[in-house]
């Protein structure tokens, strides 16, 4: 009913945008399992800035993966988007005013305007040829930011917000300190803390900011995916010829998608700067473009959830496992015995701490190998042995035809 | 007249390093239609080849000396290499001298052994999967070959010197009959060069001219067509694969001299490989080769100082210039084949 | 790294025992504390946040393992290092106000975005009180910001621009490691002694901001004493083969090459430089000379023989001779079995004068530490008299002056002292216009 008249979304989706509500909203309970001072502590995640990057990253993912979802077209420079979005957002605070809405929508103006001019120069390409012309738009936006463009990007440190910045609207209310990111007043980085049993739960004003603009993205994704706009994206996906031979131009559909992502992208990169006030041109490198693609085909490309779930993933190796050094390990494993303790941490810190790069790649390694169609689809199978270890026969395959991966082509030259 | 002569040189150079590593890259990208992301892992393990034969060259046994003192005042130890001491003095510090052309020798079997590996344990599984499992699973893979090239040689750049035989410079420019002093030239430039060109000669002709190569050219045009008419094109593909790495390997071994071998050289030139190999065009070898030597040219010419006081930074971008030119102007790269990853 | 060190272990074990016992009210928000991460229970927790991955890698494991020493040292183990050497006596080898240090580590990634990232789970999730490392100016610049946003001390490790205490100067941070300037106001003498006052330079420089700030300072200097500046070409961050930057500097009249450079860039260069003939060739009836202003001896080993006779300037080296650097080589080399670098002795040092400038204040707020830290002067901790300005939180001591060894006696011997240039003629005005742009702001408590 709600879902219907007010959402426009049949009762599937309602549920599935509910859950994925109620998740966000729970997040900072949710990532918090451990009890503080206990020996797992390290693994809890709820701390503002890893909620905050892994639901900007969320965005960020599912925008890139309109774009790549649904049209198939890969973009390697998304990054480059996200990067405009942050210069643009922290150019609005030092000059006009630390509240994040207009920093955010300039963000987005701005990422929206550079990805329909490199989206309308690559898209006269298809396939590898589209996806080394967007790496070369970005990587030429990195190299140039880094450089020649320091004027503007403040190189290789980064765009930062300075006492002697204009920003006319806040002028008068200023001190002799930096101001912070707020939303009329009610600043970014304040946080409210709870403990219950032992654990302490961090409630942010930046992370509940970040998830309300993260759960309308993806309710507007999940419009887009089951618009009549969506069946043609999947159109061009699947046969682009024999759309062409229906009388329809694909050109205007996937520009449109590459807007779209490439606004999402700028959302992303506001936020970033809406929660920290920074803008380096690292974001733009091709690393960065790089992760948001492994971030959708690890989380499973084409599935609503699933870049999300990859970009939550990713943020949290690296976030988490790159802190457990080998006094952390030696805290873990202080009652082996003396031998055998040395060869476990040994092993171990291979994998944790200046290490976490291995663990990456091994992941990546393991999900695609063993679970092709990324962890959604791992978490689909999971739930179907559950629901068939209940049931026993159910003979009803209750994979969502919407939800699954879309075979790419064979590979060309076979 | 001078410059441009020398930037010539400079680029050709660079161009030939390109070359090489770009045509690994298109063996197995371009004609087998995986997306290689551990390419450029594989070249960085082929210049930690030269490393690791330099230091087993260098495994020495330590003898105590009283006389002299380590940086903590204990009596310092003095080191020989064993080769040293079994071979005699000359013998031994000439093999440590030659460690990167023996590493060549050394390098070829274990890279394709790393080749074959790599193809029959992981890749054979993704040749009909999507482009994008394979990026994540080559990228997956070239992390791990990376962390583990850090853990055993650390972070920093690895000093791999060319034998001393060919350590300077000589006056290329005289020879030519231009002022001396303006052209110089490194020696080992030469050699990389002429190495880059013998190994290129040798692949095409391999493909060209044995029957081998026929059945594999033939095997990338209907890999179909070709099983069904019993020849085991499986098997063909992995000695490819094998032979990919090794003509990278031997890339990143003979390279050392010029660019100290550090774990993340792979990943500043794999993002390069890609763009020379699509800018060749996919499918095409003799594209792959001139997109590399193109875009070296062009990356020297355009460091000029002439060119950068009037468009500054351009040497940091005209790579993606160029790409994105020539990709506008012609659909398919330089020499690229229809229908070869178009979608 | 899989080495077992018993008293190491034994910090470690009871430090985590005593981080069991944190103990929380009920509910609070940010202002029950008094500052950022107001240390509550026994314990005081630092964070050190250095590279461990990218090209510096080694250099971050190599300050992590000063920091770890430096911790030890301030809990009451092992030989105490330059404790026993520092001019100040407030600490007692009983941790920091009587606390015990505990520390969390991040890798930094060389790139702001995660150094930012690491610096703040750190602060959000650690409770850490004070941020500390890195190894590069933009990174040290960023995390400074942060701290300053955060109300927590950040002390620099190795930063090379002046712009970490110049135009991006913050209240909340401090910068032991000496700066361009600084390098070139030391070394333009010495290489006007050598190479005379009748010279012409040629900078390649990496485009970026730190390689910009460098080839100022040493273009003013080395101009100020009579040198020409022929021609000044940045180069690309990372370009690999420098070649085609090399090979234009032989059609030039210029008789040194100053390679504005640092780690991979500066290995790559100097040893094209050499391979292009550069060293033999005589210009101007002169012997050309090619200079490496910010040497590091770590990344020195990457171009091998081609350092021998490169003069450059370093911060600290461990050959040095005073009490202090002495403690401090012997205590790092016992127990890792190599010498320290300049960026594991700054990295100490900023350690120790942070639980120093906290024990004479009396209290862990920022802004107490920050009045404790302006204008201290201390001694015995490497680098001779120095003093830590109030104005923009720079140390100002001795610069050295170095040259690569002809002849090495083993794999760490690979720079000797030339020169050991005095505080006074590198010492600058606040408001010396390399510097301008900025203002420390007040200091954040948070």
């Amino acid at each position: 009913m709600l879902g219907k008249k007010i959402l426009g979304l049949n009762k599937k989706d309602t549920r599935f945008l509910l859950i994925v509500i109620a998740l966000t909203l729970l997040t900072p309970v949710l990532l918090q399992p451990f009890a503080e001072g206990s020996e797992l502590a390290q693994f809890n995640g709820g701390y503002p800035d890893l909620m905050q990057k892994i639901a900007i990253f969320g965005i960020f993912a599912v925008g890139f993966n309109i774009l790549f979802g649904l049209t198939g077209y890969l973009s390697f420079g998304h990054a480059a988007f996200l990067g405009v979005g942050s210069y643009a957002a922290v150019w609005m605070m030092k000059l006009l005013t630390m509240n994040v809405i207009p920093a955010i929508l300039l963000a987005m103006v701005v990422s929206g305007l550079f990805a329909a001019a490199i989206g309308f120069v690559s898209l006269r390409r298809s396939g590898i040829y589209f996806s080394i012309l967007t790496l070369a738009f970005a990587q030429m936006s990195y190299k140039m930011a880094y450089s020649v463009l320091t004027p503007l990007t403040n190189g290789e440190t980064g765009l930062q917000l300075s006492l002697d910045d204009p920003r006319v609207l806040d002028r008068a209310i200023e001190g002799s300190s930096l101001p912070v990111t707020n939303i009329f007043g009610l600043a970014m980085n304040a946080s409210h803390k709870v403990e219950v049993l032992g654990r302490v739960f961090t409630f942010n004003v930046g992370y509940y900011f970040c998830a309300v603009i993260a759960v309308i993205a993806f309710y507007v994704a999940i419009r887009l995916f089951r618009s009549p706009f969506g069946m043609m994206l999947r159109a061009v996906k699947s046969n682009q010829q024999r759309m062409t031979y229906t009388g329809l131009d694909p050109k205007p559909y996937t520009l449109a998608a590459f807007v779209i992502s490439g606004m999402y992208a700028g959302l992303a990169g506001g936020l970033l700067a809406a929660m920290d006030p920074l803008a380096g041109a690292d974001r733009m490198l091709w690393t960065a473009s790089g992760e948001v693609v492994i971030m959708t085909i690890l989380g499973g490309a084409g599935t609503l959830m699933g870049p999300v779930l990859g970009a939550g993933v990713i943020k949290y190796l690296e976030n988490i496992f790159s802190k457990i050094n080998e006094s952390v390990l030696h805290s873990w494993f202080h009652w082996l015995p003396d031998g055998i303790e040395d060869v476990v941490i040994w092993v171990f810190a291979r994998f944790t701490g200046e290490g976490w790069h291995l663990t990456l790649g091994v992941t990546f390694m393991l999900v695609v190998t063993f679970l092709p169609g990324g962890l959604v689809e791992g978490l689909k199978r999971l739930s179907k042995r559950i629901r068939e270890g209940k049931t026993k026969r159910d003979k009803y395959d209750g994979s969502d035809p919407e939800h699954h991966p879309a075979p790419t082509k064979r590979v060309a030259g076979e | 007249m001078e410059t441009i002569l020398l930037q010539l040189l400079n680029g050709l150079d660079k161009g030939s390093a390109y070359a090489l590593i770009a045509l690994g890259l298109t063996l197995i990208f371009g004609t087998l239609g995986v997306v290689n992301f551990a390419h450029g892992a594989i070249f960085m393990i082929g210049a930690f080849c030269a490393v690791t034969l330099s230091r087993l060259l260098n495994l020495s046994f330590e003898t105590v000396d009283p006389e002299k003192l380590d940086f903590l005042g204990n009596p310092a130890k003095i080191k020989t290499p064993y080769v040293e001491a079994w071979f005699g003095h000359d013998f031994g510090h000439a093999l440590i001298d030659w460690a990167v052309p023996l590493a060549i020798l050394f390098s070829i079997p274990i890279m394709i052994a790393v080749g074959f590996i790599m193809e029959r344990g992981l890749i054979k599984h993704f040749y009909k999967r999507p482009h994008a499992d394979q990026i994540l699973v080559t990228f997956g893979l070239a992390i791990v070959l990376q962390e583990v090239i850090k853990y055993f040689y650390g972070a920093n750049p690895i000093s791999t010197p060319a034998p001393d035989a060919f350590k300077g410079s000589f006056d290329f420019g005289a020879m030519l009959g231009f002022d001396p002093n303006v052209i110089i030239y490194p020696y080992w430039r030469l050699v990389y060069f002429l190495f880059a060109a013998v190994v290129i000669g040798a692949v095409f002709s391999f493909l060209r001219f044995t029957t081998f190569g026929m059945v594999v050219r033939a095997g990338m045009a209907d890999r179909e067509t070709v099983g069904l008419l019993g020849i085991n094109i499986d098997r063909r593909f992995t000695i490819m694969f094998g032979l990919a790495a090794a003509v990278a390997g031997s890339a990143g071994v003979m390279y050392a001299p010029i660019l100290s071998p550090n774990y993340h050289m792979g990943m500043d030139f794999l993002v390069l490989c890609f763009v020379v190999v699509v800018v060749g065009g996919m499918g095409s070898l003799p594209g792959a080769v001139a997109a590399g030597f193109l875009l070296g040219i062009l990356e020297s010419f355009s460091s000029m100082n002439a060119v950068k006081s009037i468009l500054p930074g351009i040497d940091q971008i005209i790579i993606y210039v160029v790409a994105i030119i020539i990709l506008l102007t012609r659909p398919r790269g330089l020499m690229g084949k229809k229908g070869v990853m178009e979608d | 790294m899989s080495k077992t060190d018993l008293t190491r272990r034994g910090v470690l074990r009871t430090g985590a025992v005593a981080g069991a016992g944190l103990a929380l009210p009920t509910i609070f928000t940010s202002g029950a504390h008094a500052f950022t991460n107001e240390p509550m229970g026994g314990t005081v927790t630092l964070g050190f946040n250095v590279p461990q991955s990218g090209a510096y890698a080694d250099e971050g494991a190599d300050e992590l393992r000063a920091y770890q020493l430096a911790v030890e040292h301030l809990n009451g183990e092992g030989d105490g290092g330059m404790l026993n050497t520092f001019s100040s006596k407030t600490l007692e080898g009983n941790g920091i106000l009587g606390k015990k240090v505990e520390f969390v580590t991040g890798d930094t990634q060389t790139k702001s975005d995660a150094a930012r990232a690491s610096a703040k789970s750190m602060i959000e999730k650690d409770g850490a009180v004070m941020i500390t490392g890195g190894s590069s100016s933009g990174v040290a610049v960023a995390v400074q910001g942060l701290c300053q946003e955060a109300g927590v001390i950040f002390m620099s490790g190795l930063t090379h621009s002046n712009d970490t205490t110049g135009k991006d100067k913050k209240a909340n941070g401090f910068r032991h490691f000496f700066n361009a300037y600084m390098s070139g106001a030391a070394l333009a003498p010495v290489l006007a002694a050598r190479y005379g006052a009748d010279r012409k330079a040629y900078h390649l420089t990496a485009d970026y901001t730190w390689g910009w700030t460098q080839e100022e300072s040493i273009a003013a200097a080395t101009e100020a004493l009579g040198w020409e500046t022929v021609n000044k070409v940045r180069t690309p961050l990372g370009a690999g083969d420098f070649s085609s930057y090399i090979t234009p500097v032989l059609q030039t009249d210029a008789d040194v090459l100053i390679l504005n450079h640092y780690g991979g860039d500066m290995v790559n260069s100097l040893t094209n430089a050499v391979q292009f003939g550069l060293r033999e060739k005589m210009v101007n009836g002169k012997q050309f000379e090619i200079v490496v202003p910010l040497f590091s001896r770590l990344m020195a080993r990457g171009a091998g023989e081609n350092i021998k006779g490169i003069l450059g300037s370093t911060n600290w080296h461990w050959s040095l001779t005073d009490e202090g650097s002495k403690a401090f080589v012997k205590s790092f080399g016992t127990k890792y079995g190599f010498p320290p670098s300049q960026a594991a002795h700054t990295c100490y040092v900023q350690t120790l004068l942070y639980a120093d400038a906290v024990a004479r204040a009396g209290s862990f707020n920022p802004c107490a530490v920050v009045e404790a830290l302006e204008g201290f002067e201390f001694d015995g901790l490497g680098n001779g008299k120095t003093l830590y300005r109030a104005e923009d939180h720079q140390c100002f001591k001795d610069v050295l002056v170095v040259r690569g060894k002809e002849n090495p006696t083993s794999e760490f011997d690979l720079l000797e002292i030339v020169e050991i240039t005095p505080a006074a003629q590198v010492t600058y005005p606040a408001d010396h216009p390399m510097f301008a742009g900025g203002a420390l702001g007040d200091c954040n408590a948070g």
